[in-house]
């Protein structure tokens, strides 16, 4: 439920209705923002003063300076150079999830939402699923398994996987009754056929904005792993790791959670907010609100 | 209503039932021996056999299953690895400073945002609105650790108001617990709030432009009247409905938050437990967890019925 729940911004230009879309001023700057974020993820060896990982215990817990513009951490790393490499692993993952979520979820919710046979195991399965709490679940799988990108993607992706299901399946049902599936049955076509071809379509733009929101879902979820233990090692930079070895340094230097904390809620945030630019675009039912 | 009642309850036992085999598999689809990995890289022989004992490994999968899930029937989740307590005992132990923050929570949220959400929508479109939407959608993004250490940043220590971190029971010192309490339900209600708010003012925004409600505004009823009596009332379900799914956020919230503030709570045993690989204990919390989270949906939908008259089951 909480997936159909549409996020909006405030943020509009007095025109909200321009281009007819409902562009406003927000996704634009989300859009900026994001790109900024993925090019200094891709670019973080060129464009980092410092070394993220090699420790120099001198320079640890300095003030910023121009050298090191935000300071340095606790081992005397430069704290920008850490943050800066911190979003590439929060950008794997969440790509990496979301591609995994809506491929596994597209493929259960379409079978599904078509055979009512599939569709009674499956959806106990997805509820089930759905009823354990997704960080304690990802906690538990990665602790277990051990940790790695790997795991810590899988860990996350398991209880994204039901709501992408919910979706595609509600699609899939109202869209088996339209005549054009009954056309296609009466000429013999075979059920793959129907599926790839009639009624998957169909999922494409919710999914393209529901994909938004996974993404989202999922850095903040590796994060709050990362924050916790169990993320992947804490020797590479993330943003959860940063802050958790800043924990106990908070009181002395609140920087050192505050930096990675902004760079984690801005990727955040833009993401949402382009993902409530493209359901303004892309949803039809959104569209006909007075809204 | 009886029948449905009954219904609903039946259907949620195959839900409890998917988590319980999955909770149960958890362990046994872990690569390698499930008593070494509980015991570590040190175990000698000896100890990985006592564990292999206690947690039965050495039966057929469905007979560890089933007698697992009969004592578990019984009240009986085992004894936990590492401190040799009851698991019971030890979630008897921790529960309470989750539930008391809990529910200043919930009911912090709901106070706050449902008339946020009302707001937003009587204010359609003006900069009253925007400025709730702003928040709520800044609430949902940045993360809940986040927002803790932001507000113990501003209020404990630039401000002075209250202490960094801890927690005091309510029973023994009401002033040391609210004092000590009202960050992390802040913090905790952050997403809740953003999650209700929106939902408020969507709902909201469809009922406003229903007949009824012109009918009540053309009789001269007060617009306070109209928006709570009479709107809201309508608009309640799919509030409803989210503060249910948005417990999911506030179970894994309350791991964090409390990792954030010190709070020796439900959320702490379960991360500690995880790391000291005791398996009983966390088999418990996420079948606890969950089936709070079951049972509070499930009252939600029935309580559906008392909010609009027009749903029969």
């Amino acid at each position: 439920m909480a997936d159909t729940t549409p996020i909006r911004a405030g943020l509009r230009l007095p025109t909200g209705k321009l281009a007819g879309a409902g562009f406003g001023l927000a996704p634009i700057i989300a859009a900026v923002v994001l790109l900024l974020i993925v090019l200094a993820a891709i670019f973080a060896p060129q464009i980092t003063p410092h070394d993220p990982i090699a420790q120099n215990p001198v320079l640890r817990l300095k003030p910023p300076s121009a050298d090191f513009p935000l300071g340095t951490d606790a081992y005397g790393r430069d704290l920008l150079s850490r943050v800066i490499y911190g979003a590439r692993i929060s950008l794997i993952i969440g790509l990496g999830v979301t591609v995994l979520a809506v491929v596994l979820g597209l493929a259960i919710g379409l079978v599904s939402g078509f055979f009512r046979v599939a569709d009674a195991i499956v959806m106990r399965i997805m509820d089930g699923l759905m009823a354990m709490p997704s960080v304690l679940l990802a906690i538990a799988i990665v602790s277990l398994f051990g940790a790695s990108i790997w795991t810590v993607m899988a860990a996350i992706t398991i209880p994204e996987i039901p709501r992408v299901v919910r979706l595609v399946r509600s699609i899939v049902l109202s869209a088996r009754e339209e005549p054009y599936v009954e056309a296609a049955l009466s000429l013999g076509t075979s059920m793959p056929r129907i599926l790839w071809r009639h009624l998957m379509p169909n999922t494409f733009a919710p999914l393209t904005v529901q994909a938004t929101y996974v993404c989202a879902s999922a850095i903040l979820t590796e994060a709050i792993l990362s924050f916790l233990g169990a993320g992947v090692s804490t020797e590479t930079p993330t943003w959860g790791n940063i802050m958790a070895e800043a924990r106990i340094y908070f009181q002395l230097k609140p920087s050192l959670i505050l930096w990675p904390g902004l760079a984690l809620s801005l990727c955040i945030l833009s993401i949402n907010l382009l993902g409530d630019a493209a359901r303004d675009v892309l949803d039809p039912r959104m569209g006909k609100r007075k809204d | 209503m009886p029948v449905y009642f009954v219904r609903r309850v039946l259907a949620a036992i195959p839900v409890m039932l998917v988590v319980a085999v999955f909770v149960f598999l958890l362990l046994r689809l872990t690569p390698g021996d499930p008593a070494a990995i509980i015991a570590g890289d040190m175990a000698t022989p000896a100890q990985l056999e006592r564990i292999r004992d206690t947690l039965g490994l050495n039966d057929p999968l469905h007979v560890q299953f089933l007698s697992w899930m009969g004592r578990i029937l019984q009240g009986d989740f085992g004894t936990s690895l590492i401190s040799n307590k009851p698991v019971i005992e030890l979630v008897e132990d921790r529960m309470w400073p989750t539930i008391w923050i809990a529910l200043i929570t919930i009911t912090l949220s709901v106070i706050i945002a449902v008339p946020m959400g009302v707001l937003a929508a009587w204010r359609h479109r003006t900069w009253v609105d925007h400025i709730v939407m702003t928040f709520s959608v800044l609430g949902f993004s940045i993360p809940v650790f986040v927002i803790g250490y932001l507000l113990i940043k501003l209020f404990a220590i630039d401000l002075r108001w209250v202490p960094v971190q801890g927690y005091k029971a309510p029973s023994g010192d009401f002033g040391g617990f609210a004092i000590r309490a009202v960050l992390p339900a802040l913090t905790l209600a952050s997403i809740y709030i953003a999650l209700i708010a929106r939902m408020t003012r969507a709902s909201l925004l469809d009922v406003l432009n229903e007949d009824y409600v012109r009918t009540a505004r053309a009789k001269g009823l007060a617009e306070r009247r109209v928006l709570f009596r009479h709107a809201l009332r309508n608009a309640a379900v799919p509030v409803m409905t989210v503060i249910g799914t948005g417990f999911a956020l506030l179970i894994s919230g309350v791991v964090v938050t409390e990792s954030v503030f010190n709070i020796p709570g439900l959320g702490r045993l379960t991360v500690d437990s995880i790391f000291a690989r005791d398996y009983p204990v966390i088999q418990a919390l996420i079948l606890l967890t969950s089936g709070i989270y079951v049972a509070v949906n499930l009252l939600i939908d029935l309580s559906y019925t008392l909010l609009d008259p027009r749903i029969r089951y």
